[in-house]
């Protein structure tokens, strides 16, 4: 590897020098930097800059070119090159010479070629992989500097791949006898961490060690890896809880050298760490939780100086606690705290008291009403951030009574707001809240159209979706929709009778669709038709909006409505040059003029109706044998054509744009290859086929014609009503009426206090009619999650999709659910007598259970005579064993084995997990290895009283193709009985582990559906067989395969027989076939099920096993080189 | 478009709109880059003395996530883009120590020491922040690492000289 790097380094200058004009080069530098940047402070125009720079870079080009240069030279170079980036100009033919800078140069001028390494290129940049030996070799230096270079270098930017080349060094410097090297090891490991987990999964216990370190630094530094994990785990590192714990305590207790104090608090930045990570563990877990209490405690006293820091502190404490298992005494604490954030003058603190607030707010109502006064001052505050973090918090108080308060607030401040992401933000909560908690329907309607004015162009395209369905669903009374309805088709054509040209186009478009749609229910159809006609004249409006008003036309145009109107529009745009006006137009003129037509195509009110599209057109196929009959040529699918025409072209005329240096680099990264001159060749005859067919396809111009005429192409006359569709221009705006919030104050329950000055006065009100609702009950409707309120816009449930949301959904916990499987199988044979009778008992109830599926589905053959042999031995040694606990399981796998369908007698099932249970019923599950498959067969064990029904088990996998084995679904379950399904799995995509997981939904006798997911986790090596080749034949296969990967692995042991040792054991493990060992090499391999194999070589290389694996199958080689490390690992 | 948790970057913004230190520690294209700067400059210079020092979640900067908090020294602005992994106020006194820290290395810090000497500012922060994460908040600790650095500079041209 390290020769082609040198190699091109070596070359690289000669290239580039042939255009360069001069090999001179002496300068003064740091005059020349100067020069530059006086120069450009100088400039008065975004031109000259540009002139100046670009006269810069060639004149560092010049000079970094030039094989005189001296590293110290190239140093200066280099900073001026960043300075040129930094200002957005481009300098790449720098890059690799700040890689070579880093290579050669020393010290300082080392340093700088990293930096500028680490800013010119981004972690996916090809040029990365040169440096990945001057990383290496500077790891190994004896210079710490330069040690901590690289480390910081590697956990800036690294190429992924690459990692495995430098772990084991990065690893070893977790145990540097200095501090600040093991602390940037740390954090190097956590950058792999993030960007490819599955590399670092065996240093775990490592990660262990930097916490427990000796130096505070290290644990610091190894706190950010745990928060990582933690945040990704939770459940994995509870055993940590009270190390977190101690931590704290000592932290906070100034245990640490004085060093770590800032402002005389200790270690706060690793305080606000650790709370944070306290934070996560103790969510919904009282255990946990209840370890935290007194550190907490502790946390909040100490924080007591006033400075930023102690309320930064202050601030995670009040957050970690109200993230916990509550106790109240800390609550009340935490509550204290956010009210003096709250009332802070300082701004900083304000604003975290909301952030805070609007946190707690939906477990604390309480406390929002203690500061609505000073909410209510934060809503007129001067800076907008303020000012939203308010309304954040309104709108998770909103309900039924404050709606239309609230809501007028939070549009008084989009009419002001300018920002486009806060105004996308807040448009769609009000679109949220309207819909939820409308007080009546012209509130509604007026709120809606004020959000489609503000929200314009930029709103999210579901919003005007979502509003039209509402109106076209109904709801439950049909007087109501009517009414709704109507009264949006009034207040839209009163709009449209003002200055439409101000709306944006999104707002024409729903109000095209509304007036089409729901026009009928008033008198005056005439008058509708020539609004609309209006909006196809004004200039502004888009022709996407031109062809929804077309089809709202469309829709009116029956009974001989606004005849004139149409015979003009018909007229223009009849003859439009864009095509789909002009479809529109036809379509208008042809169902205009034929009202039976049109009355079948355009049925009214029908907007609720489910479409049915005959999407194999069959209706043409009388057509179609016509025309195949009188000779035409048969129609081919748009892919089928692009390869036809690609295999026709039987020469390339497309040039060979490949130059070495690039195929290298692409090649080696896509293929994961080390960049060795075998790679080179291996990746140009990979690619070259492949480059040429993309020729053939970019070739094709078949685009413009798809688009018109595609397979949606005619079909969809309904459709643009569904789409989503785009608006250029924001305008002003039609406030919606106080009346709802007048009616809402005089309800108003808060007591308000009388003899106030008038402004004073004012704000009361306000803070009555906005906190109003949250004293009054204590269960305070937030967010819809108080199921009491009647919402106004409930969605009626409508078709297959309500039976699912009705049915009880039931989570199951893996933690429990061992317990009670032991439970489940073992209840019989634990609660009778153990001695003597046990075996009896077990045998009948086991017996009897056997019986049961087989005779209930007559479909899964247990025979009982064959399994019967086994069980007795269970029993016998179950029996005469002095410890009876130890029994259900081995109990309870027996009974269940017993029920394995007879084609699997003879092999080894894994054992059975448990995937969930509740009342009624239980499912279990193992999987069993064939030859070429691998078996995944659930238990459903019945442990009611009444038979169950209408059992439906979905089984799904994202790695997995999982096919039902025909015959063996399984409609019910009886009493006391067990039911048995069985499943095929085959790898459709590899992964280090491969889940399954499935739905099972089932009917109990008088009780509503209910249904249970749950998950099957196992590892791919269940699915690894050994393959059987000759050398010969391997070292074929070897070379035609493009995925692999390579990594060193520890030896299981250091004889001379160590290799075959390691061998034998990852053949045991693994399933490996050895093909042959010669010295100190060793080549297997082996496939995954059938037909995809996967190819091993090993190599002694210093006291390591150097291990490059290879498979046509993307993916493989990563995972069964982390099978290999684990298997190793755990022997 | 920015994923990985931590603090994603660094301006320190000039009022000339001319930027000094931009380590980036999130992978961005170029433009974005270059557009990020601007808008960055843009929002933080418009605001008054009495807000807050923070600033929510811009479209260009990765959504909700994201805050850039900053801090506002005579003519510069030190501006960092957090995400929702990092507290607001710890941010703040971060920023205080890394200029406190510029202003012992620099004696008397100014915009153009921050300028001419972009590397040294660049590898003042590499030993407060590494790769997104905060490695060091000790002042003293962070020159201690930065003079050795120098030192082994000195060296290297004395040998020069002889």
């Amino acid at each position: 590897m390290s020769d082609v790097v040198e190699k091109t380094l070596t070359a690289l200058p000669s290239l580039l020098s042939l255009d360069s004009l001069s090999g001179s080069t002496t300068l003064s530098s740091t005059s020349k930097l100067g020069n530059l940047i006086r120069g450009i402070t100088e400039l008065t125009s975004k031109h000259e800059e540009e002139k100046l720079i670009q006269r810069e870079l060639t004149s560092i080009k010049e000079q970094v070119s030039s094989p005189n240069t001296s590293t110290r030279q190239m140093k200066e170079l280099m900073v001026r090159a960043i300075y040129c980036e930094m200002l957005g100009y481009e300098a790449s033919f720098s890059y690799i010479h700040a890689i070579k800078l880093a290579q050669q140069g020393t010290g300082l001028e080392k340093r700088v070629g990293y930096l500028a390494v680490s800013l010119f290129l981004n972690e996916s940049h090809e040029l990365l992989l040169l440096l990945v030996n001057t990383v290496l070799k500077d790891l190994q230096s004896t210079n710490l500097i330069e040690v901590c270079m690289a480390l910081t270098v590697v956990s800036q930017m690294f190429p992924k791949d690459m990692i495995p080349a430098i772990l084991p060094l990065v690893e070893e410097k977790l145990n540097h006898p200095k501090e600040i090297i093991r602390r940037k090891a740390v954090l190097a490991l956590y950058k792999f961490y993030l960007i490819a987990p599955n590399q670092v999964q065996h240093i775990h216990n490592k990660f262990r060690k930097a916490l427990c370190d000796k130096d505070p630094g290290v644990m610091a530094a190894s706190l950010h890896i745990y928060f990582q994990m933690i945040q990704e785990n939770p459940e994995g590192y509870k055993d940590l809880t009270s190390s977190f714990v101690t931590i704290l305590k000592q932290v906070v207790g100034g245990k640490l050298p004085m060093d770590f104090n800032y402002h005389s608090v200790p270690a706060p930045w690793m305080q606000i760490q650790l709370l944070r990570i306290l934070a996560i563990l103790g969510r919904n877990d009282q255990s946990s939780s209840e370890i935290m209490y007194e550190v907490l405690d502790e946390s909040l006293r100490r924080a007591e100086i006033n400075h930023n820091i102690t309320y930064a502190i202050l601030y995670e404490c009040v957050k970690c606690i109200y993230t916990i298992h509550p106790k109240s005494e800390l609550l009340e604490k935490a509550a204290k705290c956010i009210g003096n954030f709250v009332l802070s003058l300082k701004i900083n603190l304000k604003y975290l008291g909301l952030k805070a607030l609007t946190y707690v707010v939906q477990q604390d109502p309480k406390l929002a009403l203690q500061h609505q006064m000073t909410i209510i001052e934060c809503l007129d505050h001067s800076d907008l951030l303020i000012k939203r973090e308010t309304l954040e918090l309104l709108f998770r108080i909103t309900n039924a009574q404050n709606v239309s308060v609230i809501v007028e607030k939070m549009l008084e401040f989009l009419r002001v707001n300018k920002d486009d992401y806060t105004t996308i933000d807040l448009v769609g909560k009000v679109a949220e809240l309207a819909e939820k908690y409308a007080p009546d329907n012209e509130w509604f309607i007026e709120t809606m159209s004020t959000v489609f004015s503000v929200g314009g162009d930029k709103m999210q395209p579901d919003i005007p979706n979502s509003f039209l369905k509402l109106l076209s669903e109904g709801f439950d009374s049909v007087e109501e929709d009517r009414k709704l309805r109507l009264f949006a088709v009034d207040s839209y054509v009163s709009l449209l009778q003002g200055e439409p040209g101000k709306l944006p186009q999104r707002f024409l478009q729903v109000i095209s669709w509304v007036l089409g749609e729901y026009s009928y229910l008033r008198e005056e159809l005439d008058a509708v038709l020539r609004l609309l006609a209006n909006l196809l004249d004004m200039r502004s409006t888009s022709s996407e909006t031109k062809s929804w008003v077309l089809m709202a036309m469309t829709k009116l145009c029956g009974g001989g409505a606004g005849v004139s109107v149409i015979r003009e529009v018909c007229e223009t745009y009849g003859s439009s040059l864009d095509t789909v006006l002009r479809q529109r137009a036809q379509e208008l003129q042809h169902l205009s003029q034929d009202c039976e037509l049109r009355a079948r195509v355009l049925p009214r009110g029908a907007g609720l109706e489910p479409l049915e599209v005959d999407s194999s057109l069959s209706f043409l196929d009388g057509f179609v044998s016509e025309a195949l009959a009188a000779g035409a040529a048969p129609y081919k699918p748009p892919h089928q054509r692009q390869e036809e025409l690609a295999q026709t072209k039987a020469l390339s005329l497309e040039p060979y744009g490949l130059s070495l240096p690039i195929s290298m680099s692409s090649c080696s990264i896509a293929d994961r290859q080390s960049p060795t001159l075998l790679s080179v060749s291996s990746g140009l005859s990979g690619e070259s086929p492949d480059l040429s067919h993309k020729g053939g396809t970019t070739t094709l111009k078949l685009d413009g014609v798809k688009r018109v005429w595609g397979r949606e192409g005619y079909l969809s006359q309904r459709e643009p009503v569904e789409e989503p569709v785009h608006v250029e221009v924001p305008s002003p705006v039609v406030s919606p009426s106080q009346r709802g919030g007048e009616a809402d104050r005089s309800h108003s329950q808060t007591p308000t206090p009388t003899a106030t000055p008038q402004p004073e006065q004012e704000k009361q009100q306000l803070a009555s009619s906005l906190f109003v609702g949250l004293a009054s009950q204590s269960s305070v409707c937030l967010m819809g999650k108080s199921e009491s309120t009647t919402q106004r816009f409930r969605r009626k449930a409508r078709g297959p999709v309500s039976s699912p949301a009705a049915s009880e959904q039931i989570s199951n916990s893996p933690v429990s659910t061992p317990s009670t499987a032991n439970h489940l199988l073992g209840n019989n044979f634990l609660d009778s007598n153990i001695t003597s009778d046990l075996s009896v008992s077990s045998l009948e109830s086991t017996s009897q259970l056997s019986r049961g599926p087989a005779a209930a589905n007559g479909i899964c053959e247990v025979e009982l005579t064959e399994s019967s042999p086994a069980l007795p031995r269970d029993n016998a040694v179950a029996a005469a064993a002095p410890a009876p606990h130890q029994d259900p399981d081995t109990l309870k796998d027996a009974c269940l084995r017993s029920h394995l369908p007879a084609e699997f007698s003879g092999l080894c099932p894994s054992d059975i997990t448990p995937l969930c249970t509740n009342q009624t019923l239980d499912f279990l599950a193992c999987h069993l290895q064939k030859e070429d498959s691998v078996s995944l067969v659930v238990f459903i064990y019945n442990s009611s009283d009444s038979d169950i029904q209408q059992i439906l088990l979905e089984l799904d996998s994202d790695e997995l193709e999982v096919s039902c084995v025909c015959g063996s679904a399984v409609q019910e379950a009886r009493s006391h009985s067990v039911a048995v399904c069985q499943y095929s799995l085959t790898v459709k995509r590899p992964s280090v582990h491969v889940e399954v997981v499935g739905m099972a939904s089932y009917r109990c006798p008088a009780e509503t559906p209910q249904s249970a997911r749950f998950s099957y986790k196992l590892p791919l090596t269940s699915f690894i067989r050994p393959l059987t080749v000759s050398t010969e034949e391997y070292g074929a296969m070897w070379l035609d395969f493009s995925h692999d990967t390579k990594q060193k692995l520890t030896l299981r042991s250091d004889g001379r027989e160590s290799l075959a040792d390691t061998l034998d054991v990852l053949k045991k493990k693994l399933n490996l076939h050895v093909v042959e060992i010669i010295g100190t090499e060793g080549i297997v391999a082996c496939r995954l099920l059938r037909d995809q194999p996967c190819l091993m070589h090993c190599r002694l290389h210093e006291g390591s096993l150097s291990v490059w694996l290879r498979s046509p199958v993307p993916d493989l080689p990563d995972c069964l080189m982390y099978h290999c490390q684990r298997a190793l690992q755990e022997h | 478009m920015l994923t990985e948790p931590g603090i994603a970057s660094l301006a320190a913004l000039a009022y000339t709109n001319f930027p000094s230190v931009i380590p980036i520690y999130v992978m961005t294209s170029e433009d974005t880059e270059q557009q990020i700067i601007r808008e960055t400059f843009h929002l933080v210079s418009k605001r008054d003395e009495n807000v807050c020092n923070f600033l929510e979640g811009g479209m260009l900067i990765g959504g909700s996530d994201y805050r850039l908090i900053y801090r506002h020294y005579a003519t510069l602005y030190f501006v960092f883009c957090v995400d929702s992994s990092e507290s607001e106020l710890g941010i703040l006194d971060l920023i205080q120590v890394f200029v406190e820290t510029l202003d012992k290395c620099f004696e008397n810090v100014c915009e153009l020491d921050l300028i001419f000497h972009v590397d040294k500012v660049h590898n003042i922060l590499a030993e407060m922040v590494m790769g997104g994460m905060v490695l060091e908040t000790n002042m003293n600790e962070i020159i201690t690492q930065v003079d050795s650095q120098n030192k082994m500079e000195k060296s290297e041209l004395d040998e020069k000289m002889w």
